[in-house]
Order: structure tokens, then sequence, then C-alpha cells
């Protein structure tokens, strides 16, 4: 019985459980009169991680790879703006503009891939570059403005309707215990787990990021596998910008700012580790409840702004320091 | 030049352990004054570890090291220089992205209250250049000039240290011939200054040359020393292998039969300019269960070869390939693979196995495709085939989930040929199959190769170690410095010839073409 404790808790999961059952007992400490117990809570937890986590599921393939994508902030914007502006200002029908902005976002996705398994830049530098790139374009196309149903026409501003498509993202299901958000995120979390356990795509950026040049020679097809996994990352990032979009009520060019930094450090926590090779999904879901209930519990018991992310910052050391593989 | 004349450093009585291994074993080593003492033995004879001793790199040895009468221990490069010592290693110890100028005074800049006078570096090493005969500018980065004259400025580095003893561990190996001879300058400028030289090389030919005394390490053990000139080359062959043959490997011989692979003039250039070929023209077949050995010494490009061979190196590769008599274009290991070859490094922790994947996903890892269906895995069926593996392979794990960097040695190498032989492999590339693994896993892998040719399965043996090439290969060539420089049937082979091949004596047998090919590749 004891023995099987401690190999649990030796395993990347177990620890990455133990964390999140940490952190949710400091919730139960720290519980603001009982607001932790409310169902609402935890829904909104799940609800406000969600962007997160579906940037999550892109961000573990490449982590996997022992690649990085600090574009995914960037990325969500430029889905977030071309997502309002084709529903909004010009009236596209919702399922042809949810299409182009995946296909924006893949492409964007693509293009660090490119730079990465083509050119051979380091993922960190080619990375980079998207980010800031991408935020440049989002906000070329939207002059810097925020999209939303005010439109000025021909000097007049007239205020349109909310398309139903922004409601409908917006809205729960089941009594409104779930929101739709949430059973997005859901569906590309079993994406990316079935992509990662069950295909040979997601055996190769194992391997990719166990040791290149081993998978190479074993006939691995390195540079598509890597390529792939930043287009998929591109293309999660399409999705979290509608999401994004419909929570906003708008398109916002400077939105999901810094969220890179959230969505790497949800993945390292749940155990992914940065040099690649180990990791997987289950670990990342870990990650992004903890990181989520941490949020949820820093702000419902009203700590500033600055005290949030000085504790969020030693979190993520403890937690860090928790998933150290030790060394025989 | 010897009598009469105190040694500047004798090694008495040299013992040193890796681990419960005893690499060295009482070796006594002495340089003098104004001598190029040659430092000859098979790989592994522990040569590089005497060297490395001197010059601080282990001081965790038996023995003592005196100089001038006064015991010295070299604990670190920086020690050893500090008592006029220094090693010019193969692996170069200067840095790529730094000029030559600060390469020269690394670790013992010119300072003025602890600024660094580069004006007074550039001069300095300026002077330094032109009396070693280096013609390079001061302000150049290393990374930007070709390897043979990063030898050079390796060289110049030592003598601006002032060492009196300076060991050079194979420091020709990357140079074409016209360096060859500026490096030989430089040795006899050092000679004349009276400085002792320890010169490490597989090449005959530099022995004749620069040799002034002889010692040969086999196994460990002195097998002795002396005057080069009371040394012919037979005897120093001799020397080096020295061992008796036991009957410990178990080859089955086989029959003759249809050709499975063919290489035309393969050649497999190194990246950047400058650089001599690692496999320059080479040509050979191997028939359908045919064990063919290649011989060589550091630096002869078997491995080259194989990872040509491979598709490993595509831009760098041009020959002409057939197998069981289609021609082939191989350009990379997926297409490798699909031709039925496969390709067992000589580094199983580098470029052979995944190691924080476990055994099942790495045996699976050439076989993948075969055993998805439209891209999706079917666990079972990865599980299936390990297993099978494993049992054919004796493979001792407790359990197939663990990681693959948790086995022993051996058991690691059996994975990574489990992995290969899932592909069903027409034609294996074994390079150095036995390296760093126990004497039963070693039984095991042979008694296997000789399995897999009764299978019509052909083999391609690089090893470093003599009595296997011996005694598992039915046809033995040797490679010296990227040419085929013999060619042995089973019972022509001995241990002797071989060696001598290796070192570049080239047989007649060859033909007369290959001295040519050498010689103007050599110019190139």
């Amino acid at each position: 019985m004891l023995q099987t404790i401690r190999r649990a808790l030796t395993s990347s999961a177990g620890r990455a459980f133990l964390e999140l059952l940490l952190v949710i007992l400091l919730g139960v400490a720290f519980n603001a009169d009982g607001a932790f117990f409310k169902v609402g809570t935890h829904r909104d937890t799940l609800r406000q991680a969600s962007v997160y986590g579906i940037l999550a599921c892109g961000m573990t393939l490449v982590m996997i790879t022992g690649g990085i994508d600090l574009s995914v902030g960037s990325i969500l914007a430029v889905s977030s703006v071309s997502f309002s502006i084709l529903t909004m200002h010009m009236d596209w029908p919702w399922w042809l503009a949810i299409i182009a902005c995946l296909f924006l976002g893949s492409a964007l996705g693509s293009m660090s891939g490119a730079l990465v398994s083509n050119l051979k830049l380091q993922p960190f530098i080619a990375t980079l570059a998207l980010m800031s790139f991408a935020r440049g374009f989002a906000k070329l196309i939207t002059d810097g403005k925020k999209i939303s149903t005010y439109v000025e026409q021909g000097g007049k501003v007239i205020i349109k309707q909310l398309p139903p498509v922004f409601k409908f993202i917006d809205s729960s299901i089941l009594g409104g215990d779930v929101s739709i958000v949430s059973v997005i995120f859901l569906v590309c979390f079993l994406a990316a787990w079935v992509f990662l356990a069950r295909h040979k795509w997601g055996r190769e950026l194992y391997s990719i990021g166990g040791n290149e040049e081993a998978a190479r020679l074993s006939g691995v097809p390195v540079r598509m596998a890597k390529f792939l996994a930043y287009t998929f990352s591109g293309l999660m990032c399409a999705v979290a910008g509608i999401a994004q979009a419909a929570q906003e009520t708008q398109g916002d060019p400077v939105t999901g700012d810094g969220y890179e930094l959230i969505v790497i450090s949800m993945v390292a926590i749940g155990g992914t580790s940065l040099a690649g090779g180990r990791g997987g999904m289950g670990l990342t879901l870990l990650g992004i409840l903890t990181i989520g209930y941490l949020n949820k519990i820093l702000s419902i018991n009203a700590v500033p702004d600055a005290g949030r992310r000085m504790i969020t910052g030693v979190i993520i050391v403890l937690a860090v320091l928790m998933q150290k593989r030790r060394t025989k | 030049m010897i009598q009469g004349m105190a040694a500047l450093v004798s090694m008495n009585g040299i013992t040193k352990f890796f681990g419960p291994v005893k690499v060295l074993d009482q070796v006594d080593f002495s340089i003098y004054p104004g001598e190029v003492h040659i430092l000859a033995g098979e790989n592994g004879a522990g040569k590089s570890t005497l060297i490395k001793i001197l010059a601080g790199a282990y001081s965790d040895y038996q023995g003592r090291i005196v100089m001038e009468d006064h015991e010295i221990r070299p604990s670190s490069p920086l020690d050893a220089n500090r008592h006029g010592i220094a090693a010019i290693h193969q692996e170069l110890s200067l840095i790529p992205s730094m000029s030559v100028a600060d390469n020269l005074f690394l670790g013992h800049p010119m300072t003025r209250s602890g600024f660094v006078m580069e004006k007074a570096h550039r001069q300095s090493a300026r002077e330094v250049l032109t009396r070693a005969g280096v013609n390079v500018s001061v302000n150049t980065f290393v990374e930007d000039l070709p390897i043979s004259v990063q030898q050079l400025i390796e060289i110049t580095k030592a003598i601006r240290l002032n060492a009196r003893v300076l060991i050079m561990d194979e420091p020709s190996s990357a140079l074409n011939a016209y360096d060859v001879e500026t490096l030989f300058a430089l040795v006899q400028q050092l000679k004349s200054q009276n400085r002792g030289i320890v010169y490490i090389t597989h090449r005959l030919e530099e022995i004749h040359r620069l040799a002034d005394r002889i010692t040969v390490l086999r196994d460990g053990k002195l097998a002795g020393t002396a005057l080069a000139s009371e040394l012919p080359e037979k005897k120093l062959i001799h020397l080096m292998v020295g061992r008796e043959m036991e009957e410990q490997f178990p080859r089955h011989t086989m029959q003759k039969s249809s050709e499975a692979l063919r290489v035309e003039n393969l050649s497999v250039y190194k990246a950047g300019w400058g650089h001599r070929p690692l496999v320059d023209g080479v040509s050979l077949s191997a028939g359908r269960g045919e064990i063919l050995g290649i011989g060589g010494l550091q630096g002869s490009g078997a491995s080259e070869l194989f990872l040509g061979l491979f598709g490993a190196l595509p831009k760098r590769t041009v020959g002409r390939v057939s197998i069981e008599g289609k021609p082939v274009r191989i350009r990379s290991p997926r297409e490798a693979i699909s031709h039925g070859v496969a390709l067992l490094t000589n580094d199983r922790k580098a470029t052979g196995l995944i190691s924080p994947m476990s055994v099942t996903a790495n045996m699976c890892a050439a076989s993948l495709g075969k055993l998805s269906r439209y891209g999706w895995r079917r666990p079972r069926e990865e599980e299936r085939m390990a297993t099978e593996m494993g049992r054919t392979l004796q493979l001792r794990a407790s359990s197939y989930d663990m990681e693959v960097g948790d086995l022993s040695g051996g058991n690691q190498q059996k994975v990574a040929i489990g992995k290969w032989l899932s592909i069903s492999p027409r034609i294996m590339l074994l390079d150095e199959p036995t390296r760093g693994i126990d004497v039963g896993a070693k039984q095991e892998i042979y008694q296997l190769m000789n399995e897999l040719t009764t299978r019509g399965i052909s083999i391609l043996l690089v090893t470093s170690e003599m009595p296997e090439l011996l005694a598992m290969s039915d046809r033995i060539i040797v490679m010296h410095r990227g040419i085929i420089t013999a060619e042995f049937s089973r019972i022509e082979a001995t241990a002797e010839k071989v060696l001598e091949a290796a070192m570049g004596k080239i047989n007649g047998d060859v033909g007369t073409t290959r001295k040519e090919t050498d010689a103007h590749a050599a110019d190139n």
C-alpha cells in the first residue's frame, strides 16, 4: 500500500496530481467565506481556464518536440480580430468565418513550423519573430482599434446586432453548469490527446524531443512532424481566438498579451519537460487546472494583482521543482 | 642524442582504473629533450589515457611522474601547462566564435590592472604565428578557418605557453598533404628548440618520417620501447598486435551466393570547405548471407561510409549503390529503410536510442509505419512485436514500459538491434555492435549475426576489435583515411596484415590506381 503510494508519487502524473491537490487544499483553507464551495466557482474556474487550456493543447505538442511556441497570444489576437471583422463588419456566415480563422491561424503556425524545421531556426527565435509579426498583423487589419458592434459607416456610427454565434459560444449548457468554451476546450483536448497517444505522429513528436538524431536515423520524418506540431499550435490559437472574441464580444488587437507565459507554465507544471521527450496531455490537464484554480483562489480572496503575480511566480518554481526528475 | 641526457619527464609505473576496469597497468614512459617520441598501439590500447594523465586530465592514477627530480601530479590542464606540458587534442580546444589572437591568449591573457591588452595580444600573436610559419590573420574568427589551420593554431598556442613537452594526439588526422608538411616542419622546429614531443599516430608514413623513439602499448600494458632505427615495421606491427588468437567466436562459414549490395565510387565529404573527403571513392560489394568486415583505425572513414550509404548525409554523399542488382538512390534514412537497409550506429546513447522512451517505443521506432494502420498506432501490435523481438534477443528488462535509458549497456544494444530487425532488413550495417557491453551479451550478438546471415541477410561489420573482425568476417576490407587499402579473404587475413593496411600500407592486390587517387585527393 505504502509502496504503491510512493510509486504513484514519484511518477510525473502523481506529482502533478499532488500539486493540484495542494492548490485545492489552499482553496479549502482560504475559501473566502464559503465561496470556494459553490458550484459556480468551479464552473467559472473551468471557463476562465478554457482559453488557456486550448492554447496549452498546441503548446504541449510543441514542447514535447523540445520546442516552444511564444507566438500563441499574438496568433490568438489575429484570430480574434479576424473573426470579429468577418462576422460583425463583413456579415460573413458564422461557419465560413470560423473556417477562415482556423485557416489563418494554421497558416501563421505553419510559418513558425517552416522556420524551425526547414530553416533550422531555434524555436525560441522563430516563434519570437512570429509573436511580433502576428501582433503587428492584428493591429494592421484593425488599424489598431477594437472591433465591435459599433461600426462607422459614412461618418455615422451605427450599432449592429451582435452575431448570434458570439452569444452561443459564450453560453452554457446542462442548466448553466458547463459553458460552451469549456466544451470546445474538451474537444481540443481530446483531439490533442488522441494524436499524441494513439497516432504515429504523436510517437514521432516524442522521439524527436527524446533524441532528434536517433529519430532521424530511425526514419522518422523529423521535418514534417515538427512542421505539423507548430501548425497544430497555430490551429489551437485560432480556436482560442474565436472563443476569446465571443467572451469579450469584440476583437481586440492587444488581447492575449502575455498568454504564452501562462500557457507555458501550465504545461511545464504538469510535467512536460521543456527539454522535450517527456510529458503528455493528461499532465497538461492537471497543469491547466492547477494554475486555473490558483488564479481563482487568489481572485475570490481579493488578492491584489501585485501579490497575485508574485504568488504565481513562487508556485511555478515550487511546482517545477516537484516535477524535477530525480537523477539516479 | 639520448644517452647521457636527462629526461624532461618520466612517468613510472602508471596504473589507472576506469571503474573496475584497469586501462593502464604499470606503464613506464619518458620524454627526452629534442626527440619525437611516437606512442603507438591499437584502438583502446591506452594511449589516450596515458597522455591525458600527463596533460592533467585525470589525477586519480597510481604511479609517479617525475620532472627534473621532482615528482609532479598534474591536477588540471592548467596545472600541466604550469609545469611546461601542453597537449594538442584531437578535439580542438579552440573557441570557434573568438578570433585567432584571443584564442592564443585564452586562459593566460596579458592584462594591465585587470584589463585585457588587446593591442599587445595582436602584436604578440602575430609574432608567434610568424615564427611558427602559420600564415593567418590574427583577427580572423577561428570558425572561419579550415580545420587544418585550426590545428596549427592549436599547436602555436602550446608554443606560446613555452611548453617544453608537447603532446600531439593524431594532429594530422584532419590535414591534407600540404598542411601535413607544414605540421612536420613545425615539429622539426620544435625539436631543434630542444622540446620533447609525444606524437600519437596511426600512420606508418608519419612514424617513418618523424620518430626518434617508439613506445608501443597493448591492452593497457607496455609492449616495448625502442629507438626508431631498431624497430622495423614488421616488428612494430607484431608488438602492436602480439596476442594469441583464441577461438571464441563461432562463425559458421557461408556458401558463395548472389550479390546483395554493390557500392561504386562512394565518397562522403565533410561540411565546409578545404577538407579532404572522409570517404574517398570507395567501391565494395557484399553477398547475401555474407559478413563483410571493415577494418580500420580512428579516422578511417568506415563510420562515415555507413552514414553515407544509409542516406544520413544526403548532401555530402556521391556514388552509385545497387541492392540485389537494382540501382537505388538513397537520400534519407527513410529511403534506406524502405530498401531494407538498417544502420546500427556506433553510439547508442547519442544516435541509437531515444533514452526517455520505453523499450517498446524504441523497438518500434523504425517500423512505426508498418505497425500502424492509416497512421493510427496499434499498441497491441507494437507490444506483440516488441515481445517477440525481446524473446529472440534474450532481452532482460523488468518491464517493456521502462525507459530504455535505465537498461544495462548490453540490453540497450539489444533494443537497438531489435529496432532494426523489426524492419526485416536485407542489409545490416553494424558499426561497433559490441562496444561497451559485457562478454555474455557479446556472445549473444555474435550468435545472432550468424543466425541472420543464414537467413540471407548480409552484414557489413565495422569494429575496432581485431579479434572480432578476424573471427566474424567472411571477407575483410581495410580502410585508411577514406580509401580501401587492402582486401583479404577470411583465410588470408591476419592481425598483422590488417593492421599494416589500416596504418596506410597499400596492398598490391587492390591496385595502383588507388594510390593515385589518394595522392590526387591529398593534393586538393
